[in-house]
């Protein structure tokens, strides 16, 4: 039980690592001091991954195309590893993610999420709202007009 | 009897050098930045990607540029680079009705529960050239309103609740791959949606217009076309669980069609699923009108002949760099083919001068 809620933690910042833009991730990085020593498990590696869809929206999967994706596994000198798979082909924001993922496994956790994944998930969901915002305003209000034979 | 040509490198350097100052245009006039393209020609973007089968704007944008903006020269770069990259994978099936829309309309249901919400559509402007653009590009600022939380149902599931629309089965059968094994007809609904939604656009839009027109009518509304993001989430092996790789937009038309029915079945209105990489509402209707008329054999109904119910007709001229690459090829140098051409027709037409010719003068 514990581990599954431990995972959902991991899961969590993970999935926002990936879809944090690369710029945004290097520059709050800086400010956290920058890289701690590791070693590189697996170089950062440019791919791809096929998304796929289901027809009618429900049905069977199929192959809608592929997109970018950067992988990197580290290890931290105390032995921790870290693993991130993120969005599109920056190879710097694929080792940052997978140092971040190590470091949020450490005593350092509070520290990565306050400068780092805080601030992120605060981008992204300004963004998220900004244009729901906007699709809002374009709701149609439909009004009947009186019809003339009643 | 087989002549090798070689020759020619020196003017094809001289032609890629005078392409790349060509590309450039009047040195006087700015250059594009990526930036620029995939923030203001975004449509382009999400045309390139969806035909190139890959979703990344920059790269998009990258490739617009190099061709000068031929969309099919930018689609062949991106499927190029394709082929250079390791497959990580393959995603979870993405959930359209967890999707942050920016646009989801009905055609079908005025009420539809979430409502009809526009989105930056061009729809109801007037075509007219607008010539402040041209003079300056700065937008106005865009009226906000309040956003609920809730993601809009899916319109088609409250037919489904009734039983009045053909189900779609859920199933986690692994779909085929037509960039990983070569395409075999005939083919599975998988194969061709696949194969539908990086076809070429105006392609589609073509059949998908012929069908609309009497070509295997089947009478198509647009029970919900819905345009936003998505994200991607992927079992990653080293650990056991799935994560978000990213998020990504698409566009998902759902039409409803005239019925089908069967001694055991009541009538029921049937599909057709149009589902694209980006904001690519034309290509994503035209998808979902081609789908359903490529249906006709699973749902009983009769082959009028019409191309768009030609599977394959459709699946094997719907690709444009397959087209290309074979239509393009007939320019580059055939010179000895050519000449057993010109052989062969010099001999017919000695060989008919001789029939022709009367006995007589034949004798002499």
């Amino acid at each position: 039980m514990a581990e599954a809620a431990e995972q959902t933690e991991r899961n969590r910042w993970m999935s926002l690592l990936a879809k944090a833009p690369a710029e945004e991730v290097t520059q709050r990085w800086e400010a956290l001091g920058g890289d701690p020593e590791f070693t590189v498990l697996r170089a950062p590696e440019v791919g791809g991954v096929m998304v796929r869809g289901r027809a009618g929206a429900t049905g069977a999967p199929f192959n809608l195309g592929e997109m970018t994706v950067t992988r990197c596994s580290v290890r931290l000198s105390c032995g921790t590893v870290g693993h991130a798979y993120v969005q599109g082909r920056d190879k710097g924001h694929a080792r940052r993610a997978a140092l971040a993922d190590a470091l949020m496994q450490t005593d350092r956790a509070g520290e990565v999420r306050a400068a780092l994944l805080a601030p992120i998930e605060a981008l992204l969901d300004g963004r998220r709202q900004a244009r729901a915002a906007r699709a809002a305003a374009t709701k149609v209000d439909f009004f009947t007009m009186a019809r003339g034979e009643d | 009897m087989y002549v090798a040509v070689k020759g020619g490198e020196r003017a094809i350097d001289n032609a890629h050098a005078w392409l790349a100052e060509e590309r450039r245009g009047d040195a006087a006039v700015d250059e594009l930045t990526l930036d620029q393209i995939r923030e203001q020609l975004a449509l382009t973007v999400a045309r390139v990607m969806a035909e190139g089968s890959l979703y990344d704007p920059d790269l998009a944008a990258l490739a617009i540029k190099q061709a000068r903006g031929d969309l099919i020269e930018a689609v062949f770069l991106v499927r190029a680079y394709r082929t250079t990259l390791p497959r990580f994978g393959a995603s979870e099936p993405v959930d359209t009705g967890e999707m942050a829309c920016d646009r989801r309309i009905s055609a079908t249901f005025k009420d539809a529960p979430g409502g009809q919400v526009l989105g930056p559509t061009f729809d109801y402007t007037h075509r007219l050239l607008d010539f402040k653009l041209a003079a300056d590009g700065e937008a106005p600022a865009t009226p906000q309103g309040e956003a609920g939380d809730a993601t809009a149902p899916h319109i088609t599931a409250f037919l489904g609740d009734e039983g009045l629309i053909q189900d779609e089965p859920e199933s986690d059968a692994t779909p085929p791959d037509l960039t990983r094994e070569p395409m075999e007809l005939p083919a599975d609904r998988p194969l061709r949606l696949q194969a539908l939604t990086r076809a070429d656009e105006g392609f589609l839009l073509g059949l998908a217009y012929s069908t609309q027109r009497g070509y295997a009518r089947n009478h198509a509304f647009v029970g919900e076309l819905r345009i936003g993001a998505v994200v991607v989430e992927m079992e990653i092996p080293e650990l056991g669980f799935a994560i978000e790789l990213g998020e990504i937009t698409l566009t998902e038309c759902e039409t409803v069609n005239q019925f089908t029915g069967s001694k055991t079945e009541p009538p029921q209105f049937t599909r057709g699923y149009g589902l694209v990489f980006g904001q690519t509402e034309r290509k994503a209707i035209s998808m979902a009108l081609v789908d359903r008329a490529l249906r006709w054999k699973e749902l009983g109904e009769d082959d009028q002949g019409a191309p768009a119910q030609d599977e394959e007709f459709v699946l094997m001229h719907a690709d444009n760099i397959q087209a290309t690459g074979f239509l393009e090829h007939i320019k580059l140098p055939h010179y000895v083919d050519f000449q057993s051409e010109l052989e062969l027709v010099r001999k017919l037409r000695r060989a008919a001068q001789r029939d022709e010719t009367p006995p007589e003068e034949a004798a002499e």
